[in-house]
């Protein structure tokens, strides 16, 4: 959440069109959401007001948000899947689902921190819905997996984390685990976020989330020894 | 093998580098084109949900009705209070036949 600031400025230089010239920040309302209703350094229009206007009728007013907030959701989104085709599936139901309950958000935060809920809570609906398909064996990692975990059963010093081995290894990992498991230590572990966060973002209580998080980490470290075995290391 | 150590470093990788945020090409309009397609209303489906969502209530009622009639058939003073009660239900009709005739 504290880099809703950044990201909104930096989607906003991504997506310069037209004139150059930057508005300045109109007032702010009395209620303090101020991302609601902030502008762009692109000077398009204020969230509110694009809410505002889809809610009046103009499903057009929708377009300028979707185009604003879909990098955050596709970056997101590619945490819990690995096929684009899916990655585009879990994008698509969030704008969706964000359409049609737009109705609901009330403007006391940013409506960025709003839809980072919804797609927080699809991706969990995407991965309860896919968890039937997880295996349990390691036999497809591939061999520059394979290698680097030989190299850290060797020598943990010589086995960089900035191998792209490493990365594919971890997500292999992650895959394995349990759809609430994945996803506290995804909020927690890659994203960095405080329980409080992870706890708004889900709906669970943070004593729930405590729980869930410890409970992930020996479900990973259970997945490890698994890993260990099946490689014989 | 350090497990701890292998969690500690391949969370580290998964932090280091995170996903990409790119967009598809006009991934907005393909929104915006679902968004602008008629719903149909799919009567059988709605049909389907309603009695799905019936179907914990009754089976609900029919095992409180259930446990109920078992219950209150079980008083050793009257074994066939029931059974009695709605075989004189059915003949009561027929108990004056004879006098009619």
């Amino acid at each position: 959440m504290e880099d809703a600031g950044q990201n909104e400025g930096s989607t906003g230089a991504q997506r310069v069109k037209g004139s150059a010239v930057t508005r300045e920040r109109e007032g702010l309302p009395a209620s303090g959401a101020p991302s609601a209703m902030a502008e762009g350094a692109t000077g398009e229009r204020p969230d509110g007001e694009l809410i505002a206007g889809v809610l009046a009728g103009d499903t057009a007013s929708f377009e300028p948000l979707v185009r604003k907030y879909q990098p955050r959701v596709f970056a997101t989104a590619r945490r819990y899947a690995r096929r684009e085709s899916e990655v585009e599936d879990i994008v698509q139901e969030v704008f969706l689902k964000a359409f049609r309950k737009l109705s609901g958000y009330r403007g006391d935060a940013p409506f960025e921190h709003w839809l980072m809920r919804l797609t927080v809570r699809t991706c969990y609906d995407f991965l309860r819905s896919h968890q039937r398909n997880r295996e349990f064996s390691f036999t497809d990692l591939s061999e520059a997996e394979t290698h680097w975990l030989d190299r850290f059963a060797a020598s943990p010093a010589e086995a960089s984390e900035t191998a792209a081995a490493a990365r594919e290894l971890v997500a292999h990992v992650l895959e394995k685990l349990s759809p609430a498991a994945r996803l506290v230590l995804t909020l927690l572990e890659l994203e960095d976020r405080s329980v409080k966060e992870i706890a708004a973002l889900t709906g669970w209580s943070p004593t729930l989330v405590k729980v869930r998080a410890f409970r992930a980490r020996a479900e990973m470290r259970k997945c490890l020894e698994r890993l260990a075995r099946e490689k014989k290391l | 093998m350090n497990l701890t150590e292998l969690q500690r470093r391949l969370l580290a990788a998964a932090r280091a580098h995170p996903p990409p945020d790119t967009v598809p090409y006009a991934f907005e309009k393909r929104i915006m084109a679902r968004l602008a397609e008629t719903p149909v209303v799919d009567a059988w489906a709605l049909w389907n949900r309603v009695l799905w969502r019936a179907a914990a209530p009754c089976v609900a009622l029919c095992l409180t009705v259930s446990a109920w009639t078992y219950f209150a058939g079980t008083d050793p003073a009257s074994p066939d209070v029931l059974a009695e009660d709605l075989e004189s239900a059915v003949l009561a009709p027929f108990d004056n036949l004879g006098d009619s005739w």
